[in-house]
């Protein structure tokens, strides 16, 4: 027990002395910061581009209809010819010329209306152009129904069903969604772990048996001693490493949140006035607030204790799982080019889980393929955990399910460390060629 | 108990490859131990079987008189053939880490470390790392670690292999110590020379097998085979090794004129050395007469050719 910590101390020290782990500690929140502002950034750049589409409106219709908005502005040319429109939009090079010449009839004002552009135009603003003449055409073909303008508004009342569980709180339309990312953030931040981490133990292995220093060091303490102070001590510098990310990250980004705020108010009021639609945005906020109450009790409602108990166990297990089966590999071979051929199979599952599990427990957390990936001791530390924030028994994940999933984890720990600790004994002490599947399969009887 | 070591009957299997078949040894306490045999023959494993690493499919191992048991690893010293240290690990750290492992305390490991470190003279290099020294002076901090926890039993695997002569001597002098000490010590190795230097006892493994172990002056004894280099003052060498040539047999003859003076080796028929010195004190005068001992490189080489030999028959 003592000699387990000495290697783990060791192990722990040796890695977050290691310069690399240090520019990396520090290095990533900042690039994490720096990513966010500079998509945030470029978002914004991208809603600022506004287009100018003159209208050339020779009918009697429409004339109400195309109102400017925060990305798209109208600008009206009357008496003008066709012609000398599209010259005057070409010189001043706004977006587009939109033409709608004068028929008695709107279905032929429609049908005869054209829309001229410099390049082809974007479909986002032909769909805005298109859906404004229907909505006017339908409009008047349920006039010549006999439907009047009020009945017209009635109809095209948008609808939205009251959503409630049993217990009859009310819940949020994206509360589910809200839950599955919770969940899956959750998960994602196990694959994560483990695919940096595993590395990390995978490497500390190879450079043992390169720098030969292994026999010498088994010759003291058991092989799985050292296996096992190794997965530890890294775990602990990784923790160490998240802890700090995490920290360093949250005061960054809440530093370059707030300066970012004051860009983006001062940039969202500006263009609010231009378009003139302060009214329609002014309503936002009490919506916004309401919804918030539902999405807050939500947020609140998940089992967090439940959640963080299963993330600790899967978490533990899930990465000792990973971690010995990457020690095993480590040991297997020379050098790291050698370790691809073994990698590719340990990361399948892992991907396998975080995308299914994106697709499949989003849809239906209680689904068959949820269900199955969530008992499967390979994926289940991801699956699952993106399904407990439904919470444990009714409404959630059956309690014989996360008793099963948790029980085969523990079988497949047992019996995955065993055998990796088995590749990993004999592994250590070969050198010079590269090994096979077949080989490795002969180690477990050695 | 009078053995520090003893095997009975150790086996041991890779998958196919049987790499120690019935090996048994008796390692005497407070001797130097030559373990001898071709790449492959089964040292390492062997070794790897005494220091635990690897465990026997049958057969015995008795530490001290005692099974061989994990709390033994304290009180055995292993510096293996493929030997090296954390690179970027420093020197003092690395030494007072492999120290702990082997149960020292930290001050305990630290005082001894402090008397090597001055012993060897290499105080100074307690802060650098490993990857700033030469390959030589690592392996220097490498013997003190396989010694400083004053091991029963030393294992050294090639112990030589990777100093320059200056420090193998000093290297050389430290085992010798060591044992004045008490420390019986395992000496596996290719380099004869230093075979015949220091151990008192060895064996021979091939193909698996010990082919041959006991004393090293015993097997030399053994080796004997009644041949004796021979150098006579004589005017006419021809007519003599003609003579000779018809009762014994002459071998690398060589003959000196200026001095008059005849070299040769003789293989006689039996121990008796008798009848060929009367007869060739009456025929000269007799300046050398001296019995050549098998080395142990001779010994190493016979016995194997003749194990191969018997093999293929």
């Amino acid at each position: 027990m003592n000699k387990l910590l000495l290697i783990i101390k060791r192990e722990y020290l040796a890695k977050v002395r290691n310069k690399s782990f240090v520019v990396m500690t520090f290095l990533t929140p900042i690039l994490m910061v720096g990513m966010f502002l500079l998509v945030a950034y470029l978002a914004n750049m991208n809603d600022n581009d506004k287009r100018t589409i003159v209208v050339l409106n020779e009918s009697h219709y429409f004339s109400t209809d195309f109102l400017s908005t925060e990305n798209t502005s109208y600008v009206n040319f009357k008496d003008l010819s066709l012609q000398q429109a599209k010259d005057s939009v070409m010189s001043l090079e706004y977006y587009g010329l939109l033409h709608i010449p004068n028929h008695e009839d709107l279905e032929k004002v429609a049908s005869t209306a054209s829309f001229y552009t410099t390049d082809s135009p974007n479909a986002g603003v032909l769909n805005t152009i298109e859906s404004i003449f229907e909505s006017r055409l339908r409009a008047h073909r349920l006039l010549n129904m006999e439907l009047s303008a009020e009945d017209f508004s009635i109809l095209e009342q948008p609808f939205e069903v009251h959503t409630a569980n049993f217990i009859g709180e009310e819940n949020v339309k994206g509360a589910n969604i809200m839950k599955a990312f919770i969940g899956g953030g959750f998960g994602y931040l196990i694959m994560m772990f483990i695919i940096i981490y595993g590395g990390f133990v995978m490497r500390s292995v190879i450079e043992e048996k390169t720098s030969r220093i292994i026999e010498v060091i088994i010759s003291s303490v058991k092989p799985f001693q050292l296996m096992m102070g190794k997965i530890i001590g890294t775990s602990f510098a990784g923790i160490t490493q998240f802890i700090i990310w995490v920290i360093s990250a949250s005061i960054l980004l809440t530093v370059a949140v707030f300066v970012f705020n004051i860009d983006v108010a001062s940039l969202g009021v500006t263009s609010k006035v231009a378009s003139g639609s302060i009214k329609e945005m002014s309503s936002l906020p009490v919506a916004m607030d309401e919804n918030m109450i539902l999405y807050i009790k939500e947020f609140v409602n998940i089992p967090w204790a439940s959640l963080i108990v299963f993330f600790i166990v899967y978490f533990i297990l899930g990465y000792l799982i990973y971690s010995s089966i990457y020690a095993a590999i480590g040991a297997a071979v020379d050098n790291e080019t050698d370790t691809q051929q073994f990698i590719f199979p340990v990361i399948l599952p892992l991907m396998l889980a975080v995308y299914v599990g994106f697709f499949s427990v989003f849809e239906n957390p209680h689904g068959p393929v949820a269900v199955g990936f969530s008992l499967f001791p390979l994926t289940s530390p991801i699956v699952m955990l993106m399904r407990l924030p439904n919470g444990i028994g009714e409404g959630g994940v059956p309690l014989w399910q996360l008793v099963t999933s948790v029980f085969f984890l523990i079988v497949a720990f047992i019996g995955i460390v065993w055998l990796a600790a088995k590749i990993y004994r004999v592994g250590i002490l070969m050198y010079g060629k590269k090994p096979t599947y077949k080989e490795l399969f002969k180690w477990l009887r050695y | 108990m009078n053995n520090i070591l003893e095997a009975k009957g150790v086996s041991k299997q890779f998958g196919d490859h049987v790499a120690l078949k019935k090996v048994s040894l008796h390692i005497p306490k407070n001797s130097i131990y030559g373990l001898l045999g071709p790449n492959g023959a089964g040292k390492t494993t062997l070794i790897r079987i005494i220091n635990q690493i690897t465990y026997p499919d049958s057969g015995e191992v008795l530490f001290d008189g005692e099974p061989l048991q994990p709390s033994h690893v304290a009180t055995i010293g292993y510096l293996p053939e493929e030997r090296g240290l954390y690179k970027s690990m420093k020197v003092g750290e690395q030494a007072l880490y492999l120290a702990q492992l082997k149960g020292l305390s930290k001050s305990e490991a630290k005082k001894r470390l402090k008397f090597w470190f001055d012993k060897l003279e290499i105080g100074d290099w307690w802060g650098k790392k490993i990857q700033e020294l030469s390959k030589g002076m690592a392996q220097k901090i490498q013997f003190i670690v396989t010694v400083l926890h004053e091991p029963k039993l030393l294992i050294f695997d090639e112990p030589f292999s990777g100093f320059d002569p200056i420090n193998a001597n000093i290297i050389k002098e430290e085992i010798l110590e060591l044992k004045e000490k008490g420390t019986s010590i395992i000496f596996s190795t290719h380099r004869m020379e230093s075979v015949e230097e220091l151990c008192e006892y060895i064996a021979l493994i091939h193909q698996s097998e010990k082919i041959l172990d006991g004393k090293l002056s015993d097997i030399k004894k053994a080796y004997k085979n009644n041949i004796f280099n021979v150098g006579l003052e004589v005017d006419n060498p021809e007519l003599i090794l003609q003579d000779l040539r018809e009762k014994f047999t002459i071998k690398t003859p060589d003959f000196c004129n200026t001095e008059k003076h005849l070299d040769f080796v003789v293989q006689l028929p039996t121990k008796e050395t008798g009848d060929f010195l009367n007869y060739v004190s009456s025929k000269s005068n007799v300046t050398q007469f001296v019995e050549t001992i098998p080395s142990a490189n001779d010994i190493f080489i016979r016995t194997i050719e003749e194990k191969n030999r018997r093999n293929n028959e």
